[in-house]
């Protein structure tokens, strides 16, 4: 058995799987508020990446950095995720808001027109072409050539260890959010039902402005973090990463936490394998694959009915 | 005994004290006709006149126009937008089946066009050495298209709707890639063994026959303008009689309340799938025309821009009227062929705005009021910064003629308007946000500076780059049209019980 090929699909989908992860989150916890499929979603985690690579723009990160990696590193993260959060909470309030009692298709297709005017905005505004993170060059390499050894002669570099850390930091501390704090509680009783917690005295548009600036801010993070492991950025990004995530989340479970991280995980994996086992062609096909299966033997997703908590 | 004294006696028997219901011809029935919204004057009789008309009188009106165009215009560029604008309209029509009859969110449509234009292909081109009569491989690809059609659905038949978008999605992603990839296919995809080309990958499949039926030929623009016509109005009596038939009912009660249509014993499941099968033939029978006439295919073509085109076209005209479709695949297409051309695109932006403005300022001073600060606004902006930046309007104009001469001193055009163009976008945009949380005569003064930055930004950045602009105004169109309107031009709001 090549161990190599292995353990190297191994990381590879690991560190896709987190992005994925990251961003189904969002999907989640829109839907199980809203029960609303938010096409956008995966375009606001463009606008994160993009918003990362304005940072590092500023401190001309793509040629020579000028300032100290940690430092931008925090900036970057800091402006993806407030600026995914406020784009997020902006499409909430003046695309979604008046559709929240709609026939079910309408936000449905709003949130299309959504995603194609964010696509196709960034298009205009930051061109068709391929931008590059480049971090491969900063300060001679020191986010990949430093790291560790894998059993099989995988170097993983300090890039990829961030990532993984980076989402699982961020998971843990939503977890903790949702489970220990007054507004996640608030989150959890408009998931469950949202007329009877507006009876009972809970702000249910606050918790659903909280709710899309948590989403959108960790996909605006994932943004980032794609960035750093695989450098390209472009205008199209979300729309990909966007439907894997989407993929991911029904898979776990549409609306459980713990279900959409497994979904992250199982299509970053499945693709990581289909591409080195394969062909690249068919990580989609694999993953299509999946999906209908899932659909078939367990409708409601792999942790969906099992788990208590819905947020 | 006084407290109980206005308490009508009890009747014998409960149904004399009331006339027995009478079915369709209560109170609110018969008052039904001064209810509707309607017109005084010569306007309001002519309106009343047309509705008495049968709907199968406006379509056969609109398949005499449709059918006199070649006769008035020789132009191959205005024969080949109508051809198109049928295409979509046959587009437009299936996916008023999926989603405007059976409320299904079918966002894998594009593949299925695909399928049926990458069948003709592979039925009557060198690429397999096949050249099948037309009148065999219609039949054929229609039928494959509606079983694919069947066999999207399937998995997602016990589901939400929502399961249903995501899986058609996805779909339509993957039919995508296939096809770009599909020059070098495995078995399995296993990348030992031997490779297949099947579709020809990105380079498409070109040197597609032209249509034979039977032995006769289309090969000119005109013969398959007419193809496509005597298709569309064929489709087009289909769906009509559908829509008035049982089926056409049972999908409209499916669509209103699943639920209650399944108590009522309608086979929810089973007329999910037909109308699912149903979208998707038209759609494969459409892409045979598409492919007969462009002699060439590319999976390029069939990706999401197409199918929120399609998208926009049913809403704008109204999802579940076939009235209403039609106008909106005439409307939107003809709209994005006139944004090709910058000169046109500029006269059609002023008349959009003036027109909207006329149609939704009241009262009238207002109009008056907006149009004239706009316009005043502007030549003293242009005022200014010609003295203080000049800068700001040693550009040029992308439009000539009168309205270019006239826009020059009018709007401010930077001699490098990108970036300032750009940042113009981002405020422009949070501007119109901004616009709807006002109310009163705040709003209607905040235009005045919001027109004249649209103006701005439309001349220095948007009329530039039209591909991007049809692009960005398809997605406002959806948004706008769902959050303002969203029964669309012709359809009838849907009443809604909590």
């Amino acid at each position: 058995m090549n161990w190599n090929l292995f353990v190297t699909e191994l990381v590879a989908g690991i560190t896709h799987g987190s992005v994925y992860a990251l961003i189904a989150l969002g999907y989640s916890m829109v839907y199980g508020i809203l029960k609303l499929l938010n096409f956008a979603h995966g375009d606001i985690y463009m606008v994160g990446a993009f918003i990362g690579f304005g940072i590092l723009t500023v401190f001309n990160g793509a040629v020579a950095l000028s300032v100290n990696v940690v430092l931008l590193l925090v900036l970057m993260f800091l402006c993806a995720m407030l600026g995914g959060g406020v784009v997020g909470v902006l499409i909430e309030r003046f695309a979604y808001r008046r559709l929240r009692n709609a026939p079910r298709i309408a936000p449905l297709i709003t949130a299309l027109g959504v995603s194609f005017f964010l696509e196709y905005s960034a298009q205009l505004l930051l061109g068709a072409q391929y931008q590059s993170y480049n971090s491969y060059s900063w300060q001679g390499g020191a986010l990949w050539l430093h790291g560790f050894t894998l059993p099989g002669d995988v170097h993983v570099g300090i890039a990829q260890v961030i990532v993984v850390v980076g989402a699982v930091v961020l998971m843990v501390m939503l977890t903790l959010f949702v489970q220990r704090t007054q507004t996640g509680k608030a989150m959890r009783a408009t998931s469950f039902d949202r007329e009877a917690a507006a009876m009972m005295g809970i702000d249910v548009d606050r918790v659903i402005v909280v709710t899309f600036f948590i989403g959108s801010a960790l996909a605006g993070a994932a943004g980032v973090f794609n960035g750093l492991a695989y450098q390209q950025v472009w205008y199209l990004m979300g729309f990909q990463a966007g439907l894997f995530a989407f993929t991911a989340a029904v898979i776990g479970g549409i609306g459980n936490l713990p279900g959409s991280v497994l979904g992250g995980l199982v299509i970053g994996l499945a693709q990581a394998f289909a591409t080195g086992y394969l062909s690249s062609t068919f990580q989609d096909a694999i993953v299509f694959a999946i999906l209908i299966t899932v659909m078939l033997v367990r409708p409601s997703g792999l942790l969906g009915r099992a788990a208590v908590q819905k947020v | 005994m006084s407290g109980t004294s206005d308490i009508p006696p009890v009747p014998a028997r409960p149904d004399e004290a009331q006339p027995a219901p009478q079915i369709g011809v209560d109170a609110w029935v018969a008052s039904h006709d001064v209810r509707r919204e309607r017109r005084a004057g010569p306007l309001g009789s002519v309106q009343a006149q047309l509705e008495r008309l049968p709907r199968a009188a406006f379509y056969a009106a609109f398949g005499v126009a449709a059918a006199l165009l070649p006769a008035f215009t020789s132009n191959g560029y205005v024969i080949r937008v109508g051809f198109d604008t049928l295409l979509y309209m046959l587009l437009a029509l299936g996916l008023n089946i999926v989603v405007g009859y059976a409320g299904l969110l079918d966002l894998g449509y594009v593949a299925f066009y695909g399928f049926g234009a990458y069948g003709y292909a592979m039925l009557a081109s060198p690429k397999f050495g096949i050249h099948w009569d037309t009148l065999a491989i219609i039949p054929v690809v229609v039928v494959a298209t509606a079983l694919l059609g069947f066999l999207v659905a399937l998995p997602s038949r016990r589901l939400l709707g929502d399961y249903l978008a995501i899986l058609t999605l996805f779909f339509g992603q993957l039919f995508v890639t296939v096809y770009q990839n599909g020059e070098r296919m495995s078995l399995l995809g296993f990348p030992r063994g031997k490779h297949y080309d099947v579709t020809g990958g990105p380079n498409g499949i070109p040197n597609v026959d032209n249509f034979d039926l039977g032995g006769l030929k289309i090969a000119s623009l005109q013969g398959y303008y007419y193809a496509a016509l005597v298709v569309f109005l064929a489709v087009l009596t289909c769906v009509a009689l559908v829509d008035a038939s049982r089926t056409g009912r049972a999908w409209k009660s499916l669509r209103e309340d699943p639920l209650a249509a399944e108590l009522m014993g309608i086979p929810v499941n089973r007329l999910k799938l037909v109308a699912f099968a149903c979208g998707a033939a038209i759609a494969g029978l459409t892409g045979t025309l598409f492919a007969a006439l462009n002699t060439a295919v590319f999976a390029a073509d069939f990706d999401v821009p197409t199918l929120i085109v399609i998208y926009a076209m049913l809403i704008l005209g109204g999802a579940g009227s076939i009235g209403g479709v039609i106008l909106g695949a005439l409307v939107v297409n003809i709209s994005l062929e006139v944004l090709r051309t910058p000169g046109n695109a500029t006269w059609i932006f002023y008349v959009v705005i003036v027109a909207t403005l006329v149609a939704k300022l009241r009262p009238w001073r207002w109009t008056a009021v907006v149009l004239a600060g706009t316009v005043g606004l502007g030549f003293a902006a242009h005022a200014i910064a010609a003295s203080a930046w000049p800068r700001g309007t040693a550009g040029e104009a992308p439009v000539g003629g009168v309205l270019g001469s006239g826009l020059r001193h009018w709007i401010l055009f930077p001699s490098n308007p990108r970036m300032i163009g750009n940042v113009a976008f981002v405020v422009l945009v949070l501007a119109v946000l901004g616009l709807t949380l006002l109310h009163g005569w705040p709003q209607k003064l905040a235009l005045i500076p919001t027109l004249y930055l649209a103006a701005f930004v439309w001349e220095n950045r948007l009329a530039v780059e039209p591909s991007v602009t049809r692009l960005i105004l398809i997605g406002v169109i959806l948004i706008v049209l769902m959050n303002a309107r969203p029964q669309g031009l012709l359809g009838t709001a849907r009443v809604e019980i909590a």
